[in-house]
């Protein structure tokens, strides 16, 4: 029953294997970005289908409807304008301030619509794929944001894809600062497995006066995430070490289990 | 060798990943994704022969790494553990019984997640570990369970449609044929 070729075909499996498992880094990346290249076909097969859909319902729409859209449309691009005029008054008067005490200027944030393609099948990872690459501008390390608030970070980049590490994945931590008066900062790490609007905000100090309800904010330190992004609200806390430092649980603002379009973040 | 079924089998593993990778209905209702690919290595080891066996191992491992943030290779072993010991003992399965695809399903579906784990964790990887663990362990296990039945029918179904048939040998040979006649030889 246990012939050679049995053997040998396992040994060949193992071999293949253990190669892969013990390439470096960079070439493992390069490996696997072309191996999952092969699924652009279906994935582009994906998308047209999913908006074949929106498409023929665009299609029925009744003119009146119509109207109405581009009646709140207008009254929205309207109240967008004011907001705007107001933000550049906003704008010049926070430059004349930092030219009067000499700091150093601000650069807005410059932002890339993506869309997201695909999920990591694995349930102990948190990433998602999207449709944006390396000849988008894509590099490692830009922060990911929807309207709501923090996403993650690029964590490698193909040339037409690439894919994202949530918050909430031991790969993605991010330093974050509580807005009380203390402004108590803590490092947001991995959270629950089943639920993942919530993660763990820890190494807050012990004497940290959190409330529920509380926002948290990325703090900028790290170099990766740029301060004052919105992470989330605190939902409550504990004492840990006995009482060497305190940890948070942190509702996140972004819905990271519906996620259909992201903001790339470049600096 | 009926080449057409290791075709079909490495083609649903491809979508088969695909599919885990765009839906995400399973995650909503039952809090895990279900893996598809052990529940398709037990129906390989059982019907087809050994290159099937080692392709779907390579391939699928492959296939679910590249889309994933498991390290390169790392679902290949899982899938050849579950798959050799079957296809070994296969004479001994009684694998047209449902009940024995389930069991085998249900016990290739636990066993693949834990050993890419015990891998990951071996390899000092650091994952999204914890109590819920636990229960994506159970879903992945009991959704693989009742899909092995399903691939099975599919699969079958499939290759009836598609593939041809092996050719069978008959029993009857017209020179071994005892000619009976009145005549005197």
């Amino acid at each position: 029953m246990f012939k050679q070729k049995n053997y040998l075909a396992l040994g060949a499996v193992v071999f293949v294997a253990i190669v892969l498992l013990s390439l470096p880094t960079r070439a493992t990346a390069h490996l696997k970005l072309a191996i999952g290249s092969w699924f652009l076909p279906l994935f582009g097969l994906a998308g047209a289908a999913q908006q074949l859909p929106a498409d023929l319902a665009d299609s029925v729409l009744s003119r009146r409807e119509l109207l109405h859209q581009v009646d709140s449309l207008r009254r929205e691009n309207q109240q967008l304008k004011e907001q705007q005029i107001q933000t550049v008054a906003i704008a010049r008067e926070n430059d004349q301030l930092r030219a009067l005490f000499n700091w150093r200027k601000t650069m807005p944030w410059r932002l890339k619509l993506a869309k997201v393609v695909m999920r990591d099948p694995a349930n102990w990872w948190r990433t998602i794929q999207i449709d944006l690459g390396s000849r988008d501008g894509l590099t490692n390390d830009l922060p990911v944001i929807t309207d709501a608030g923090l996403v993650g970070r690029v964590s490698s980049v193909s040339l037409t894809h690439s894919q994202v590490v949530l918050v909430g994945d031991p790969n993605c931590r991010v330093s974050a600062l509580v807005e009380n008066a203390a402004r108590d900062m803590g490092v947001l790490i991995a959270g629950g497995t089943l639920d993942t609007s919530l993660v763990e905000l820890t190494y807050l100090a012990s004497s940290a006066n959190l409330k529920s309800g509380q926002s948290v904010i990325t703090s900028g330190l790290g170099g990766v995430f740029p301060p004052g992004i919105p992470i989330g609200q605190i939902v409550d806390s504990r004492s840990v070490e006995y009482g060497l430092y305190t940890d948070a649980r942190v509702k996140l603002n972004a819905n990271l289990g519906s996620l259909e379009q992201v903001w790339v973040l470049f600096p | 060798m009926n080449i057409f079924r290791t075709i079909l089998i490495l083609a649903c593993a491809f979508l088969a990943v695909f599919g885990e990778a765009t839906l995400s209905a399973p995650r909503h209702w039952l809090g895990a994704q279900v893996d598809l690919l052990p529940a398709l290595m037990v129906y390989t080891a059982l019907i087809a022969d050994l290159p099937a066996v080692a392709l779907l191992a390579v391939l699928g491992g492959l296939w679910f790494d590249a889309l994933s943030a498991n390290p390169l290779g790392l679902s290949i072993m899982p899938l050849a553990v579950i798959g050799w010991p079957i296809y070994l003992r296969r004479d001994l399965i009684l694998r047209d019984l449902p009940f024995a695809q389930l069991v085998l399903g249900a016990a290739a579906s636990a066993l693949a997640p834990a050993l890419a784990l015990l891998l990951m964790l071996s390899g000092g990887k650091e994952m999204l570990l914890g109590w819920g663990t636990l229960w994506q362990w159970l879903v992945m296990t009991g959704a693989g369970a009742v899909a092995t039945p399903f691939i099975f029918s599919l699969m079958e179904a499939g290759n009836r449609a598609l593939g041809y048939q092996e050719r069978v040998e008959a029993g009857f040979r017209p020179d071994r044929e005892i000619q009976r006649s009145r005549r005197k030889l």
